[in-house]
C-alpha cells in the first residue's frame, strides 16, 4: 500500500509539472524576446522607436511607425469584410440552413482552415494582385489585396467561435421571441445576436489577432515598401512582415530592433488575448 | 398590414444577403483550391515526389522537402502529445476549478493566440542560439511543439469532458487508484479526441512557414540527423514563388501541399469512424 501511495503522489506531481508547461513556454517566450528587444528600445528611446517614421537599419534609424500604421490598416480592412461575412455564415449555419447546405459550408470552412497560409499568399499574388493592378491601378501589391486575403483567412476563426456562442444560447430565448410574434429575422437580429454578443466579440478579437500575426502570406502580397501608406492601393509593410523579411540577414542592433518590434507585437496580441479570454469567461459564467 | 409587409421584406432581404455570404465563402474556397490544383496537378508525377530539387528547385522534384516536413512534424508531435495530454488530464482529472487551473487555462489561451512569427523569434534565440542547437530539425520541431501544444490540450480536454462520470466511478468502486482509473478507463475512451488533436497538430506543422524558416533553416539537402537543417514543403513553396524561381514547380508543390492536408484529414476521419464503430 505504501509504495502504491507514493507512486500516486509522484504521478500527481509530474502531471502538475507538465500542466505548467504552457505557462513555462509563455514565460520563456516573454523572457527571451524582451531580453533581446528591450535594450534597443531603451537605447534609442521608446518615442523614437514607436513614432519614428524612418526605418533605415544601415544608418541606425529604427522607427516602426510605418509598420504599425501598415498593420493597423491591413487588419482593419480584413475585419471590415471578415466580420459581416463571418457573422452571416455563422447565422446561416445555426439558423437558416437546409442540412445539405450547412454540410457543404461546414466542409468548405474546414478546407479554408486547412489551406496553408503561403497558398493564400500565392493565390493572392497570381489572381488578386493582377486584377487590382489592371482595374484599380497602382502596383497591385497593396493594402487592399492584403486585406482581402486576410479577411478570407480569418473567416474560419470568426465563424466557428460565433457559431458556438449562438448555439450555446438557451432555446427559450428563441421560443420567447417567436411567442411575441417576432419574425425569424427579428429574433436573430434583436434577440439572439445581442445575447451572444460577448462570444461574437471574442471571435472578432481572436480573428483580429490572427490577422495581426499573419506573416508569410502578407510578405507575398503587400509589396513591402517601407513608407507611410497613403491609400489602400499603396504597398505597405506590417510589423510581422518586417520581421519575416529582414530576420534572415539582420545582425547587431538591426536584429535587436526586429526583436523590439516583436515585443510591441507581442504586447498588442497579449492585450487582445486577455480581452478575448475575459469575454468568453463572462459568456460561460 | 403595411408594417407586417415591411417586416417580412426585411427578413427576405436578410435571407438573401446571408445566402450570398454563405455562397461566396464556398465559392472562394473552391476558387483557391481549383486554381492551385488545376495548374499544379499536371506537374505532379512519381519523379516529382521522388527526386530531390536541383538548381535551387528549378528542376527535379521535392523529395528532400517531403522528408523535412515529415521529420519536423514527427519531432513536434512526439514532444507536444505527452505534454498536451498530460496537461488536459491534470486539468480534468486531478484538480478542481480553482486558482491553479484558471492560471493554467489563461496560459494556454494566451499561448494559442501568439502569432507564429513570435514563436519563430523565440525558437531562434532560445533553441538555435542559446541552447546552441543551430538551424536544425530539433530546433524547428521543438518550436513547433510549443506552437501546437494548445491545440492538443483543447482537443483532449473536449474528449475528457465528454466521458460520463460513471466510467470513473466504476473504476474506483473496483478499487482502482486514480492513476489506474485514468490510464485504464479514461484515456482509452478519450483516444479519438486525442487523435483529433494530433491530426490538427500535424496539419498545423505541415502548413507552418515562419517558424521553420527561422528555426530549421532552408537547406535542400536530405537531413542525416536531428541536427541537420531542413526545408519543409511550405517553405520550399514560399521560396519558389517569392523568389520567382519556377512558377511551374511552385504550383506543383502547392498542389502537393493541399493534397497532403486533405489526405491527412480524410484518413483521420476514416479512422475515427472505424474506431467509433468498433466501440459500439
Amino acid at each position: 500500500m505504501e509504495i502504491k501511495e507514493i507512486k500516486e503522489r509522484f504521478i500527481e506531481k509530474i502531471l502538475l509539472l507538465i500542466a505548467f508547461s504552457s505557462i513555462t513556454i509563455l514565460a520563456l517566450i516573454t523572457f527571451f524576446i524582451f531580453g533581446e528587444g528591450l535594450p534597443l528600445i531603451w537605447k534609442i528611446g521608446p518615442k523614437a522607436f514607436l513614432l519614428g517614421e524612418r526605418w533605415v537599419p544601415s544608418q541606425g534609424e529604427f522607427g516602426i511607425l510605418p509598420m504599425i500604421v501598415g498593420s493597423f490598416w491591413v487588419t482593419f480592412g480584413s475585419l471590415l469584410l471578415g466580420i459581416p461575412l463571418g457573422l452571416a455564415c455563422a447565422i446561416f449555419l445555426c439558423e437558416w440552413t437546409p442540412p445539405w447546405a450547412g454540410m457543404i459550408l461546414r466542409s468548405a470552412i474546414q478546407v479554408l482552415a486547412g489551406i496553408p497560409s503561403v497558398v493564400y499568399g500565392f493565390w493572392g499574388l497570381v489572381v488578386l494582385v493582377p486584377l487590382i493592378r489592371n482595374f484599380l491601378g497602382g502596383p497591385g501589391l497593396s493594402i487592399l489585396s492584403g486585406s482581402l486575403i486576410l479577411s478570407i483567412m480569418i473567416l474560419p476563426t470568426i465563424i466557428s467561435i460565433s457559431e458556438d456562442s449562438l448555439k450555446a444560447l438557451p432555446p427559450n430565448y428563441k421560443a420567447g421571441a417567436f411567442a411575441l410574434g417576432a419574425t425569424h429575422w427579428q429574433t436573430i437580429w434583436r434577440v439572439l445576436i445581442p445575447a451572444a454578443r460577448s462570444g461574437i466579440v471574442a471571435s472578432i478579437i481572436l480573428g483580429m489577432g490572427r490577422a495581426l500575426g499573419e506573416t508569410m502570406a502578407m510578405i507575398m502580397i503587400l509589396g513591402n515598401a517601407v513608407k507611410m501608406p497613403s491609400s489602400i492601393l499603396d504597398s505597405a509593410r506590417t510589423l510581422t512582415t518586417n520581421i519575416g523579411i529582414e530576420m534572415g540577414y539582420a545582425s547587431g542592433d538591426h536584429r535587436q530592433a526586429l526583436f523590439a518590434a516583436g515585443v510591441i507585437l507581442f504586447l498588442i496580441i497579449m492585450l487582445l488575448n486577455s480581452l478575448a479570454i475575459v469575454l468568453s469567461r463572462r459568456r460561460a459564467g | 398590414m403595411k408594417i407586417e409587409r415591411g417586416r417580412y421584406l426585411t427578413q427576405n432581404i436578410a435571407k438573401i444577403l446571408i445566402w450570398m455570404a454563405a455562397l461566396s465563402t464556398m465559392a472562394v474556397m473552391a476558387l483557391i483550391v481549383f486554381q492551385v490544383l488545376w495548374e499544379g496537378l499536371p506537374v505532379l508525377s512519381l519523379s516529382f515526389f521522388l527526386d530531390s530539387p536541383r538548381s535551387m528547385g528549378r528542376e527535379g522534384g521535392i523529395f528532400s522537402t517531403i522528408i523535412g516536413t515529415f521529420a519536423l512534424t514527427i519531432v513536434a508531435i512526439l514532444f507536444a502529445t505527452p505534454l498536451g495530454v498530460g496537461t488536459a488530464i491534470f486539468l480534468w482529472e486531478y484538480t478542481r476549478e480553482g486558482r491553479i487551473s484558471r492560471t493554467i487555462r489563461f496560459g494556454i489561451g494566451c499561448l494559442a493566440g501568439v502569432p507564429s512569427i513570435i514563436f519563430g523569434l523565440f525558437g531562434f534565440v532560445f533553441f538555435v542560439i542559446y541552447l546552441n542547437m543551430g538551424w536544425s530539425i530539433l530546433s524547428g520541431g521543438l518550436t513547433m511543439a510549443a506552437l501546437i501544444l494548445p491545440t492538443i490540450i483543447s482537443a483532449t480536454e473536449e474528449a475528457l469532458k465528454a466521458i460520463p462520470y460513471s466510467f470513473r466511478e466504476v473504476s474506483y468502486s473496483l478499487g482502482g487508484t486514480k492513476w489506474q482509473t485514468v490510464t485504464r478507463a479514461v484515456i482509452p475512451s478519450a483516444l479519438p479526441g486525442i487523435f483529433t488533436g494530433i491530426i490538427l497538430g500535424i496539419c498545423r506543422s505541415i502548413e507552418e512557414t515562419a517558424v521553420v524558416i527561422l528555426t530549421a533553416g532552408s537547406s535542400l539537402l536530405i537531413p542525416t540527423s536531428l541536427f541537420s537543417p531542413v526545408r519543409t514543403m511550405s517553405v520550399h513553396f514560399y521560396i519558389l514563388a517569392r523568389e520567382g524561381i519556377s512558377m511551374e514547380m511552385a504550383y506543383g508543390t502547392g498542389a502537393a501541399l493541399i493534397l497532403l492536408v486533405l489526405v491527412v484529414n480524410i484518413v483521420a476521419n476514416f479512422l475515427l469512424h472505424r474506431y467509433a464503430r468498433k466501440k459500439t
